[in-house]
Parts: structure tokens; C-alpha cells; sequence
């Protein structure tokens, strides 16, 4: 009896399933569901929570009143957030060029074939692996007006006759958070732009050798197009990381001197914590957002998915 | 265009060695085809010819120029490789015109070029297109585009039909013969395929673990093989050989380890009681009344020709391919008498494989 009333049950469960299965889209949004829920309580109510507090005068240990646009008012006519937005700017400029540079460089030396590879390899991730705090006291060190290990070798070769005030001066001082970042930010865009050079097949580089072409012409040619699909995703990353900076510059310089390296990370925080100015520092972070969104945008528009990639639009 | 001469041409990584003293004479306008079986060295010789690899030792020269050190660029060489290698972000048209492009021609050169050549290869329609948009056989033709734009001396080619369908296959084979009587540019040709070998070849090199078996021209080497790998390799279905002992008493035989009796014209007497291995292509057997006796195991027909496998002197014998053109009704267990034509059978020493007949 069971085995005869089996068949008409398996089939009606079956064609639930079936059902469930073919609308790809209801089970999709089923297994999405979970996540969305999640996200939504963990990313979007702090974000939330930061907007709204933008908009009122919120102090620490005092809730605050809606105020409008006030504090972005205030900001408007705060020459210090526009420093904080310029340096900020500069900072992510900088950084992210030469950090792009400087990755490329390495990434091209390190897919050749070098003795010791495997140990070039893992000595470059090292930056990456130290604690940001712990390579920002390094630095802190390094820069330090005093006991500058820099200073004392240029001295001892002879380069300069005193100790270099790195962070003291206010363009000394935005070149070496710059450095600072640079040195820890290579080599997340050295190794993926490593790992994209390992994705070009070695063919396409012997085709174009006997097509004629130069080393810097498989460079410009084939690598560097072939490779675009991967710099544009890594350095929109390194630019979100970079423009949203804070523990260097907090263990670095403060924003000194003179808020010369204060960026708007930065500065929120200050306005935020220490200056109790809750509301402030929010509108301040609710500031960087459109820059972000732009970057984003940028990217996403302007860079990825080339025509010629599997998958891309035709 | 241009000749190449191999001459003595070893290579070795490292101390693996691959390649043991090679040398082959290329002239002027010649298709010829490397073959042999899979890791035998083909594409690290044809890759040193177009300086992709250094070359251990010996001397390669394209033209009266020994190139051994001058770099790929140089020695205006065109290469379609086995997976094609177009550049992924560049049109097809692109694709062709890459090397002209490179060497600053202008503009309106380029673009005559490569129509001229996507025309040769009905490409014409395609020029737009990115690769990942074609079909296996269009990425070919758009490898060969890539070549025959450029007019090099030397053409070289890596396997390039073994990613395509049998029927493409078939197509390109003529295709690419076709392309070389037109442009009479040298060829270099690699295949694992045989058949490949002896339909487009002037000349074949035969090629195992590294070292030139024969090289010749395809029906020379399918009616003369120089040892038993080239009788084994050249000819499909393959040659069947037999171990045993040859006997001369005014006329020669060949006793199989059987017991079976097989004929053997023109071997010397010198030869009586030697150890041997006698080679018989399928195609070269016929059923005789008089013949040796083999039982039917398993009947193939193809249409135009039937494929016998039977087992020669009785149910413990040898299994022997044999192949007739003749439609029969054969059924398995069944006896048939074998014997094969007149002057076919080809004679081995058994301990280095050398022909021992002619
Ligand atoms: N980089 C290398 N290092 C060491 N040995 C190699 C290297 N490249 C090839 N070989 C060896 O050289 C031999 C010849 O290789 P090759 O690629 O020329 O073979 P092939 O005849 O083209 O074979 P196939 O038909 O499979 O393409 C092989 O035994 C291979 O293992
Ligand atoms: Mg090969």
C-alpha cells in the first residue's frame, strides 16, 4: 500500500520542489534572506544611526535636538574641514598613485623568474601582515625628530648636515604619512596585481614576441590591458582604504602640525570623542560619503567589465 | 621564404634531456610536418626554430643566417600555436594587424593587409569581433590570419587543428594545404596525428624520444619504414607485427612463433634462422584458398571497407588487424585463409627494430 501510495506523494513533493527550483528567483531571495536581514541590522543601522546624529546637536552624555543642516552649514564655513577635505584628497591622490606605481613595479619584478621567489614573494606581504598600529609606531619611530634612523644615515653619508623634522613641518610631515601609508599599502595591490599577471597566458606574450614586439611593447600591449580589469578593482579598493584612513594619522601626527595631515577620518573622530561634538564628527563622516559613492561609481562605470572579457556586455 | 637547416640541434633543461642531435634539411617552399608521439620533443623543436627556446647545442639557420642567438623578433617568423593565443582585448582585426602595428606601417597598409587576408580566410565578415565571439574553427583561421598577414619567411605551426571537431578537422586540413600552395611560404608543422602527417606533407620527420626515426616523403615512409616505430606509427590501422624466425630454403618464410607459415620474397639466405619481427599492414592481406589459417574475432564494417581483427593460426594465436575491401559475410569463430600480396611484408630485426629486407 505504501509503495503504491509513494509515487503520487514523491511526485506532488517533487513538483513542490521542482516549483520552488524553477522560480530561481523565490528560492534565490529565500537564501538571500538571512544575509539581508543581517546586513540591514549590523551595516545599515550604524549607518543610519551616523546620518541621523549629523543632523542633530548631539554632545556625548546629552541627547540631541534635530537641528536641520546646521552642522553642515557649520562646516561649510569651517576652514579646517576644508583643509581636512584637501589634505584628505591629497593623501588619497598621492598614496594611491604611488602605491599603484610602485605595486605594478614590484608585481612585474616578482613574476619574473628571480631565485628565491617563494621568499620575495612573502617577504613583500609582510607590511600587510604587521598590525597597522604596530608599523604606525615603527614609523613614528623612523620619523622621529631625534633618533631618526633616516636622518642619521643621510647624515652619516653625508647627504645633510641635521636631523630632518619629518613630522614637525607641515609638508614634511603630509610626505611622510603619505610614505607611511604607501609602504603599508603596497603590498595588497603588489600581490593581486601578481596574481592577475599569473592569469595572462604565456602564450600571448611568445605570440607577441614573434609578432615583433619590444619588451615595453608586450607591456603597453598585452600586460597592461590584459591587467586593467584587476587595477581597476584593487585600486578602487586601495582608494576606499586609503581615503578612509585613521590609525596611521591617529598614531603618526594627531593631524598636526597645524592640521596639516589631518584628514576627514580623522577629524570626525577629534570632533567626535575628544571634542564630544557628537553631531559634528558624524556630519563630518557623512561628508566622506559622496566622495566614496564617486570612487565607487567611477570604477564600476568607468572601468570594469571590458567588452572583450568573458561574460561583458556586447 | 626561406630554407632551415637543423643541424645537429640538442636541448636539455636543466639535466633532463629532451632533444639528442637532430637534423633536418628544410628547403625553400616546403610543408614539412613534425609527427611522432605525445613528448617526443616536436613542439620544443619547432619552439627553438622560432627562439622561444635557447637551443642546448647544434645550429638552426633560417636562410644562410644561423640563428641560434638572433632573438624570435628578428627571424621573421610567424607562429599559430595550439590554443591560438589571440589577444583576448583586441578585434580580430586587431589581432591581425598587431605585428604591422608594431612595426609602424601605416594606417591604410595595415588595413589592406589584413583584409586582403581575412578574404583569403572569410574573415571578412568578423574583423569586429572579439575572440571570446568566434567559434573554435574562426579562432583558428583568425591564428593563421595573424601569420600569413605579417608574409614571414618560415610558418610555423603547433598542433594547430587538435582543439576542433573531426569533421573541422578535415576542413582545416585543406584549408591550411590549400593556403600553402598559394603562398608557397616554408612550413613547419607539428602533429601528433599521423593522418594529418601524410595528407599535408611534402615531407614528414619522424620523431621519438627525441631523436629523428626517418624522415622522407609520406609514401616513402609508408612503403619503405626505416624501422618498426615508423612502420608502427605511419599507417592506420597500425601494422601488425609477428615474432619469429626466418627460414630460407631456396624460397624464404617466415615460421611465426605460432608455428605459422608465412611467405617472404627476396631475403637474402644469410639471413636463415635469424630472429625477426615480421610487419603487415592490415590493408596488405587478402584471403587466399591456400592461405594461412586465422579464426574471426571481431568484424568492423565501415561501409567502404571492412575491418577484420582474427587470431592467426587458431584461437591461441596472434590477433592480427586485417583490413579488405571487399564486402564478405564473416561471422566471429569462423576460419578464414590469410595470405598477404605480393611484396608487402616488411621484415624487422628484433632487437633494434632496424628494416632488414631491400
Ligand atoms: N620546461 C621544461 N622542463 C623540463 N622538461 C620539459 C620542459 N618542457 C618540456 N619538457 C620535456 O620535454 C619533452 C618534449 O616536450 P614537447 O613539449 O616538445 O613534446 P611534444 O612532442 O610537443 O608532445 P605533445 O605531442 O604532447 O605536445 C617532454 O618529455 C617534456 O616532459
Ligand atoms: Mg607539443
Amino acid at each position: 500500500m505504501a509503495d503504491i501510495a509513494a509515487p503520487g506523494a514523491r511526485a506532488r513533493s517533487r513538483s513542490w520542489w521542482s516549483g520552488i527550483g524553477q522560480g530561481r528567483h523565490v528560492l534565490g531571495l529565500l537564501f538571500l534572506l538571512p544575509a539581508a536581514v543581517f546586513l540591514l541590522l549590523f551595516l545599515t543601522y550604524p549607518l543610519g544611526l551616523g546620518v541621523w546624529l549629523g543632523f542633530t546637536d548631539t554632545r556625548i552624555g546629552r541627547d540631541g535636538v534635530f537641528v536641520g543642516l546646521e552642522n553642515y552649514e557649520l562646516l561649510w564655513i569651517d576652514s579646517v574641514f576644508w583643509l581636512a577635505v584637501f589634505n584628505t584628497l591629497l593623501y588619497t591622490t598621492g598614496a594611491s598613485i604611488l602605491k599603484f606605481g610602485l605595486g605594478l613595479w614590484l608585481a612585474l619584478l616578482l613574476n619574473q623568474h628571480l631565485p628565491f621567489k617563494a621568499f620575495f614573494r612573502a617577504v613583500v606581504l609582510l607590511p600587510w601582515v604587521v598590525p597597522t598600529v604596530l608599523s604606525a609606531i615603527a614609523f613614528w619611530w623612523i620619523f622621529d625628530a631625534q633618533f631618526s634612523i633616516l636622518s642619521w644615515a643621510l647624515i652619516k653619508l653625508g647627504l645633510i648636515d641635521q636631523n630632518i623634522n619629518f613630522l614637525g613641518d607641515s609638508t614634511n610631515a603630509r610626505a611622510s604619512v603619505i610614505a607611511a601609508n604607501v609602504w603599508r599599502g603596497i603590498p595588497f595591490v603588489a600581490i593581486s596585481l601578481l596574481a592577475g599577471l599569473q592569469t595572462i597566458p604565456p602564450s600571448l606574450h611568445e605570440a607577441a614576441t614573434l609578432d615583433g614586439a619590444s619588451g615595453w611593447q608586450r607591456f603597453r600591449y598585452i600586460t597592461l590591458p590584459m591587467l586593467s580589469p584587476i587595477i581597476a578593482v584593487v585600486m578602487t579598493f586601495s582608494v576606499l582604504f586609503t581615503f578612509t584612513d585613521f590609525q596611521l594619522i591617529y598614531v603618526l601626527t594627531r593631524g598636526g602640525p597645524l592640521n596639516a595631515t589631518h584628514l576627514m577620518a580623522t577629524l570626525s573622530f577629534q570632533r567626535a570623542i575628544p571634542g564630544g561634538q557628537l553631531g559634528e564628527g558624524a556630519a563630518i563622516a557623512v561628508a566622506m560619503i559622496p566622495f566614496l559613492l564617486a570612487a565607487i561609481l567611477f570604477s564600476y562605470f568607468g572601468l570594469q567589465r571590458r567588452k572583450w572579457q568573458q561574460g561583458g556586455g556586447d | 621564404m626561406a630554407t632551415v637547416d637543423i643541424r645537429g640541434v640538442k636541448k636539455a633543461y636543466g639535466t633532463t634531456r629532451v632533444i639528442h642531435g637532430v637534423d633536418v634539411d628544410i628547403r625553400d617552399g616546403e610543408f614539412v610536418v613534425l609527427v611522432g608521439p605525445s613528448g617526443c620533443g616536436k613542439s620544443t623543436l619547432l619552439r627553438m626554430i622560432a627562439g622561444l627556446e635557447n637551443i642546448t647545442g647544434g645550429e638552426i639557420r633560417i636562410g644562410d643566417r644561423v640563428v641560434n642567438d638572433v632573438p624570435p623578433k628578428e627571424r621573421d617568423i610567424a607562429m599559430v600555436f595550439q590554443n591560438y593565443a589571440l589577444y583576448p582585448h583586441m578585434t580580430v582585426g586587431a589581432n591581425m594587424g598587431f605585428s604591422l602595428k608594431l612595426r609602424g606601417a601605416p594606417r591604410s597598409e595595415i588595413d589592406a593587409r589584413v583584409a586582403r587576408a581575412a578574404e583569403i580566410l572569410g574573415l571578412s565578415q568578423l574583423l569586429d569581433r572579439y575572440p571570446r565571439q568566434l567559434s573554435g574553427g574562426q579562432r583558428q583561421r583568425v591564428a593563421m590570419g595573424r601569420a600569413i598577414v605579417r608574409d614571414p619567411q618560415v610558418f610555423l605551426f603547433d598542433e594547430p587543428l587538435s582543439n576542433l571537431d573531426a569533421k573541422l578537422r578535415v576542413q582545416m586540413r585543406t584549408e591550411i594545404k590549400e593556403l600553402h600552395q598559394r603562398l608557397k611560404t616554408t612550413t613547419v608543422y607539428v602533429t601528433h596525428d599521423q593522418i594529418e602527417a601524410m595528407t599535408m606533407a611534402d615531407k614528414i620527420v619522424v620523431m621519438h624520444d627525441g631523436v629523428v626515426e626517418q624522415i622522407g616523403a609520406p609514401l616513402d615512409l609508408y612503403d619503405k619504414p626505416a624501422n618498426q616505430f615508423v612502420a608502427g606509427f605511419i599507417g592506420s590501422p597500425a601494422m601488425n607485427f609477428i615474432g619469429g624466425t626466418v627460414e630460407v630454403n631456396g624460397t624464404g618464410q617466415f615460421r611465426c612463433d605460432s608455428g605459422v607459415m608465412m611467405p617472404l620474397e627476396g631475403i637474402a639466405a644469410t639471413h636463415h634462422g635469424r630472429r625477426a619481427v615480421y610487419g603487415l599492414r592490415p590493408e596488405h592481406i587478402r584471403i587466399v584458398p591456400d592461405g594461412a589459417p586465422a579464426e574471426v574475432i571481431v568484424v568492423e564494417p565501415t561501409g567502404s571497407e571492412m575491418l577484420v581483427v582474427a587470431r592467426l593460426g587458431g584461437p591461441k594465436g596472434q590477433e592480427i588487424a586485417c583490413l579488405f575491401r571487399e564486402r564478405m559475410t564473416l561471422q566471429p569463430g569462423e576460419t578464414i585463409k590469410i595470405s598477404p600480396m605480393k611484396g608487402m611484408p616488411h621484415l624487422f630485426d628484433e632487437a633494434s627494430g632496424a628494416r632488414l629486407d631491400g
